[in-house]
């Protein structure tokens, strides 16, 4: 048969393809529109809204105590860290001097939050690519943290521990002994995962120079967290805005500067040596003291603005408020890092293949009630 | 650069600006709507301020008027500046769209344009993002009701 015949008759045309709502990559109620040329992908479209439950007009109807209780169901991963950075927020507005106690257990809490969401993003990360084991290994430790927060909070996912002024009541008696028994057992794992994921050479071909991002345009998409320092960009606020008892501790901030989704791996897989370091330097010496400051059972907070920025396992986190000096914020806004990092997705997805666009999607660790706040 | 810095600066390229650092940790600039691109693109590109990071941008309903804030930081020089915009007219409000400067603006002014119902001109792609094509009014304003559901204590 004459191929060229057959050929010049031919004509493509694009083609679109739904991606979810249910699809096991997106994790979770995301939608994408796709746009494909064959395998190419020309264009990914989201469409959010599926989980939105207005957490911002909520807010406005709210009490201060009450907006923390709505904040671990945004990014659920990062619950204790997400209820750290609206305390602060009221703490720093109404200038109340908060116990050294309060400080080093909130951040050696928000470092095993951080571990225990990379373990998870690491068990579906390397699911989303094929290799089903990963998922059985980061939830088996995953599950070990769960258990410290289950003991000293009370909850496993949203954990609801701190309040404006300090925490909800003391660490339980347990809690250095358990922690330290999870940080010699997780030295031991980590190295596992390398072993059996990050040097496989399937995976390294799966990420290796897939889904490039550039420093400038991270910057410019107001990436944070790992997919911005995946590129060379940094973005910790534990650096450059320090808080709680994050003055206190040394620790590198994990730098990749090839911009590919096996850069983006391998700072989170860095970072949780640097948080195991963190809670190390900080567990055998948690101060003496009151676990949390009076303050009025209606909190007030002053005329004016606030902002107070932290870093989630998946980047900066602030927190907005206009205050008019009642019992409820004027206005509150979320600046959640899955937003801007999901505004990045076309950028880094288009022409590459299908395939690509899962692995690419696994590495921006979306959290979808963080985007659809 | 000091904030006192920056405001000398920034003034002498539009002399109309207004500043405060009242009730607020940051310099805020409000700026009219007509000037509100050229002082953007001056902040983004100016050597000595580059404002490159474009870290919030959240819509406001003051009641009266609506408008945006817009919260910019320095990767180079690590300073910030607050720009506020207000637009009286609640009808039909526009703005410019600062999305060619600030890759990240393009998501959210489709957010703000979703909840508050503020149109960015010259913005590539605005559609609801979050809520249907068919919704009925903006939530995030201080005017809207929804009896069914919105709990009002």
């Amino acid at each position: 048969m004459d191929t060229n015949i057959a050929t010049s008759n031919l004509k493509s045309e694009d083609y679109f393809i739904n991606m979810g709502p249910q699809h096991p990559a997106t994790h979770g109620v995301l939608r994408l529109l796709l746009t494909i040329d064959g395998e190419i992908i020309k264009k990914v479209e989201p469409d959010l809204g599926y989980i939105h439950r207005s957490i911002e007009k909520m807010c406005e109807r709210d009490s201060y105590q009450q907006i923390v209780h709505l904040t671990d169901r945004m990014d659920y991963l990062s619950s204790h860290i997400n209820n750290e950075a609206v305390c602060l927020t009221v703490e720093n507005a109404l200038q109340l001097e908060i116990p050294e106690r309060v400080k080093v257990i909130r951040t050696i809490i928000g470092e095993l939050t951080r571990i225990a969401s990379h373990t998870l993003w690491w068990g579906v990360m390397g699911m989303d690519v094929g290799a089903l084991t990963t998922y059985f290994y980061g939830f088996r430790d995953r599950e070990l943290i769960n258990d410290i927060f289950e003991e000293t909070c009370g909850a496993r996912l949203t954990m609801n521990y701190n309040i404006p002024g300090g925490l909800m009541f003391d660490i339980h008696p347990n809690f250095v002994k358990r922690t330290k028994e999870f940080i010699a057992h997780f030295k031991t794992k980590l190295p596992e995962y390398d072993r059996l994921l990050t040097g496989n050479v399937i995976f390294q071909k799966r990420m290796k120079g897939v889904g490039i991002l550039t420093k400038e345009d991270a910057i410019s998409f107001g990436a944070s967290g790992p997919v911005g320092r995946g590129s060379g960009y940094s973005c910790d606020v534990r650096k450059h805005h320090p808080y709680s008892a994050l003055d206190k501790v040394t620790f590198k901030e994990v730098l990749r500067t090839e911009g590919d989704s096996l850069a983006r791996y391998e700072v989170r897989i860095q970072e949780m040596w640097e948080s195991m370091s963190i809670i190390e330097q900080l567990i055998d010496n948690i101060p003496e003291g009151d676990v949390q400051v009076a303050t009025n059972a209606v909190i007030k907070l002053p005329k004016g603005e606030f902002y107070q920025k932290v870093e989630t396992a998946r980047g900066e986190l602030g927190v907005y408020v206009i205050s008019t000096g009642t019992k409820n914020p004027y206005r509150l806004k979320f600046r959640s890092p899955g937003f801007s990092n999901l505004s990045l997705l076309n950028h880094i997805a288009v022409g590459g293949k299908i395939g690509d666009l899962v692995a690419s999607m696994a590495t921006l660790d979306i959290v979808v009630p963080d985007i659809d706040r | 650069m000091t904030n006192e810095a920056l405001q000398n600066l920034i003034s002498s390229w539009i002399p109309e600006l207004e500043f405060t650092e009242e009730g607020s940790q940051f310099l805020n600039i409000t700026v009219q709507p007509e000037q509100l691109h050229q002082l953007m693109s001056q902040l983004k590109t100016n050597s000595e301020t580059s404002f490159d990071y474009l870290f919030c941008l959240s819509g406001v309903d003051w009641g009266k008027e609506l408008g945006v804030v817009y919260h910019l930081e320095s990767t180079t020089h690590r300073h910030i500046v607050v720009v506020k915009v207000q637009t009286e007219d609640r009808e039909n409000p526009t703005l410019d769209t600062v999305s060619n400067l600030w890759l990240t603006a393009d998501f959210h002014e489709c957010e703000v344009f979703d909840f508050f119902g503020i149109i960015f001109n010259n913005h590539p792609n605005l559609k609801r993002l979050f809520l249907t094509e068919d919704w009925d009014g903006f939530p995030l304003r201080k005017d809207y009701v929804d009896e069914i559901n919105m709990v009002i204590k």
